[in-house]
């Protein structure tokens, strides 16, 4: 398993540099001035000059990509443009409450579309299959910051069970922390639960079909061993990858859910950043957030391994 | 049962005695955006403002008149000649850090503004030639050229004292751990998140001030904010949008404030900024009156802001002293727009007009263009994201510019860097020599009585050849809580918390 892991690595590296690569060239193809972003309303050409200097704006853009790279490669990702805070301990800020809003969401997430789409499998084309692919069907075609508004009115303006928005570090006051994200990620575990109840529900009735199902039904096993540990453990590998993709989505951050209850995660941050023109911000968090996902579909590789022992003992 | 509910109730009124004093002494601030750096010196955004009128004094303040009053200057006196400035200081104030406040500290904050690279302030501070202590409570300051607008600059970031001490020590960084003299001390900032500020108990005015604490939530979807307020998360919310406006009046708990700001909404024209300057709208300036002129004004501020939003032709609101009421904001006339087209020779007008993406403004074009329409304008839009227009527009790269101001205290600021040949914001490229001549001559005269026919001339001129076509004036709308008392309304769209309370 370890060299399989480090090879993984050691072919995620030269990813990366494309990805660096290609988000520095996308910023710099981007009309507007970060300068004249910067400035805001003072337009005094020394300012503006001392501005391009500092940022390093009138060199070539190969010497601007390579003094990134440089630095990245010993921890700095320079500072925001915008507030002077080194991106790195923005990332740090992020993370976590990126992470958590991630975490939770794939909690209601696989909660509610693995089982939904076992229900529709097992009892296809019957009421529950119906009612499955309506909710299914539902939650992808309501809009997040629809959904998002019409929670903050219900749940917090009218029964004010909980706060409209905002967030609150996990360890610094858990149970508040928990209550500020259960509707963020309420919004977009079910817009991914339905996805999730879609290709569990396809990838079961493919597999509750095959000859091994009719044999261990055959050989007498009970029909909830036959679904669970026969039919789903086979079932489940393409819905690993499927997590694992929409993990790697939610890390970058969901903006509109973000914006909508307020949340300072990733999204945000960079929308804002793309907007101010903040190079560095966005340079950091693309790459922060890539090498997440090569950490999350390393994580679903392994796991392939240990759900289809097949993948694991090949050589 | 009900002895185990009257304990329970008893111990939830207990809880809320507890709990109450608290609750009252924190105030929690939802705004529009963000701020950017905390550092006055290097900000530019509004958000930004907010907070420093909490956290740093200035040297002035202004009043609801837009007069201008003291705050850590006592007092000040012009030269007859204009070129110099004395300014008396406060001797009991100190910054949060424990450096007093006297001459040295204002001549280096001063000469930070005009001297550290990163400084936005290089324009508002241009007339400066030098500045020195003249005593331990008195400054002198030396002008290039006189300057009327100068203590009026003094009422925003450029009087803000930050503490020699500590910008010293920080460099360019201050703004991640600002150290000022206002009522209010930094406690903590999360991006995106909250800026938490605490009470300064060594503050002259401290008893004026009746929270411990604020916190500054960044909320940007207006509909949100609203619900936090509805909802009590909130105490306060600025920059409520006009839609929200309505809704929000009829809620009991709530108490929905406006006032107009000092800026304006406007459409600049590329008069002389490169080839794009060649149409007929850039070249002509009977092209330019019939737009004008075939915009209702009263009813976009109706339909595109829902009442909150002034209409104006100026770069000063109506209610402002220094509007020349010789040119009132004019009804509609597409029979006059299509006369004066005739009079240029033309028929229909294609023109292109650029504007910033977000929805009331693209909103406010769609109508604007129906309406110019009807006069004989096929008006392409634009939309544009904003970094993207900036440049554009100082490039010339436009023919149509929808452009907002924040507007000044004192009148020079919303129409000198606009109007004069070559100044900063001049993006029109718009040049007349007489204009250059009457607000130049209104910075040298310091009397209003001696300004003001100044104005009213140059403001005559540019109704006629409409370099910047105004259409409005924003309002800033702030919802409150009902237990918030006290609250002022300042056409700078500041929030001034002296002697604002929590009652229950």
């Amino acid at each position: 398993m370890i060299p399989y892991i480090a090879r993984r690595i050691l072919i995620a590296l030269p990813t990366l540099l494309i990805v660096s690569v290609i988000v520095f060239l996308l910023q710099k193809l981007l009309p507007g001035d970060p300068v004249l972003a910067l400035a805001g309303e003072e337009r005094d050409p020394a300012t503006l000059e001392f501005l391009r200097e500092r940022y390093g704006f009138n060199d070539p853009l190969v010497v601007q990509y390579f003094r990134w790279l440089g630095h990245a490669l010993v921890g700095d990702l320079g500072i925001s443009l915008r507030t002077n805070q080194p991106v790195l301990e923005l990332i740090g800020e992020k993370l976590p409450v990126t992470l958590q809003l991630a975490l939770m969401s794939m909690v209601f997430a696989l909660g509610i579309g693995i089982p939904a789409g076992i229900i529709a499998a097992v009892y296809k084309n019957s009421v529950f299959d119906w009612f499955a692919n309506f909710v299914a069907l539902s939650g992808m075609s309501i809009p997040n910051f629809w959904l998002g508004i019409m929670l903050i009115l219900l749940i917090s303006v009218n029964l004010g069970w909980l706060p409209a928005s905002g967030y609150e570090p996990f360890f610094r006051d858990p149970v508040r922390s928990l209550q500020t994200m259960l509707m963020p990620s309420f919004v977009l575990g079910t817009a991914l639960a339905a996805t999730i109840m879609r290709h569990t529900r396809s990838s079961m009735l493919t597999v509750l079909r095959s000859d091994y199902i009719r044999t261990a039904r055959a050989k007498g096993l009970s029909r909830r061993e036959v679904i669970l540990s026969h039919s789903f453990r086979n079932a489940v590998l393409p819905i690993i990858t499927l997590t694992a993709i929409l993990f790697g989505e939610l890390m970058a951050g969901a903006v509109l859910t973000e914006q909508i209850f307020a949340i300072p995660g990733f999204g945000k941050l960079t929308v804002d950043a793309v907007f101010n023109r903040d190079y560095a911000v966005v340079q950091g968090v693309v790459l922060c957030t890539a090498v997440g996902f090569l950490f999350i579909n390393l994580v679903a590789d392994v796991l392939y391994g240990v759900f289809n022992p097949r993948i694991r003992n090949a050589k | 049962m009900s002895k185990y509910l009257s304990r329970t109730a008893m111990g939830m009124l207990m809880a809320c005695a507890v709990a109450l004093p608290a609750a009252a002494a924190d105030l929690r601030i939802g705004l529009q955006d963000d701020a950017d750096t905390l550092d006055p010196t290097q900000s530019r955004t509004f958000a930004g403002r907010l907070v420093y009128t909490s956290l740093c004094d200035k040297l002035v303040d202004i009043n609801q008149n837009v007069e201008i009053v003291p705050q850590l200057a006592t007092d000040w006196t012009i030269s007859d000649d204009g070129m110099s400035a004395v300014l008396n200081l406060r001797d009991d104030a100190t910054f949060h850090d424990g450096t007093p406040f006297n001459a040295e500290a204002v001549v280096y904050n001063i000469e930070r503004g005009l001297t550290m690279p990163e400084s936005r302030r290089k324009s508002e501070l241009a007339s400066i030639e030098k500045v020195e202590a003249t005593g331990p409570y008195q400054v002198t300051i030396t002008l290039k050229t006189p300057d009327a607008s100068l203590m009026s600059q003094f009422t925003d970031r450029a009087g803000m004292m930050v503490s020699p001490t500590a910008a010293k020590a920080a460099g360019a960084d201050f703004g991640l751990n600002p150290v000022c003299s206002g009522p209010y001390k930094f406690v903590e900032r999360i991006q995106q998140d909250r800026i938490v500020l605490e009470k300064f108990a060594e503050h002259r005015d401290a008893d004026k001030y009746h929270f411990d604490k604020l916190t500054f939530l960044p909320i940007p979807d207006s509909t949100v904010r609203l619900a936090n307020l509805r909802s009590g998360d909130l105490d306060m919310v600025e920059r409520m949008a006009a839609t929200d406006a309505a809704p929000a009046s009829a809620d009991p708990n709530l108490n929905i404030l406006d006032v107009t700001s000092l800026g304006y909404i406007s459409i600049y024209v590329n008069v002389g900024n490169g080839p794009r300057a060649e149409t007929p709208i850039g070249q002509n300036k009977l092209v330019r009156q019939a737009f004008s002129k075939a915009i209702d004004r009263e009813a976009l501020v109706q339909i595109v802001y829902e009442g909150m939003a002034a209409a104006g032709n100026q770069p000063y609101s109506p209610t402002s002293p220094w509007y020349n009421k010789d040119h009132p904001v004019q009804p509609r006339d597409v029979e006059g727009a299509k006369a004066l087209l005739k009079e240029a020779g033309l028929e229909r007008v294609q023109v292109e007009l650029q504007h910033p993406n977000n929805p009331v403004v693209a909103q406010m074009m769609q109508v604007i263009q129906a309406m110019t329409a009807e006069a004989g304008f096929d008006v392409t839009l634009r939309a544009t994201e904003f970094a993207t227009l900036l440049s554009e527009q100082s490039q010339g790269n436009y023919e149509l510019s929808r452009m907002n101001w924040s507007g000044r205290p004192d009148p020079d600021g919303s129409i000198h860097q606009f109007k004069v040949c070559g100044a900063p914001q001049n993006d029109m490229h718009y040049c007349n020599p007489k204009v250059d001549e009457l607000l130049n001559k209104a910075r040298t005269v310091f009397s209003f009585e001696e300004r003001k026919p100044l104005y009213d001339e140059a403001l005559a001129i540019l109704a006629d050849e409409l370099p910047i076509i105004y259409l409005a004036h924003e309002k800033y709308v702030y919802g409150l809580n009902k237990k918030i008392e006290g609250f002022e309304l300042y056409p700078d769209g500041m929030i001034r918390l002296a002697n604002v309370k929590k009652v229950d």
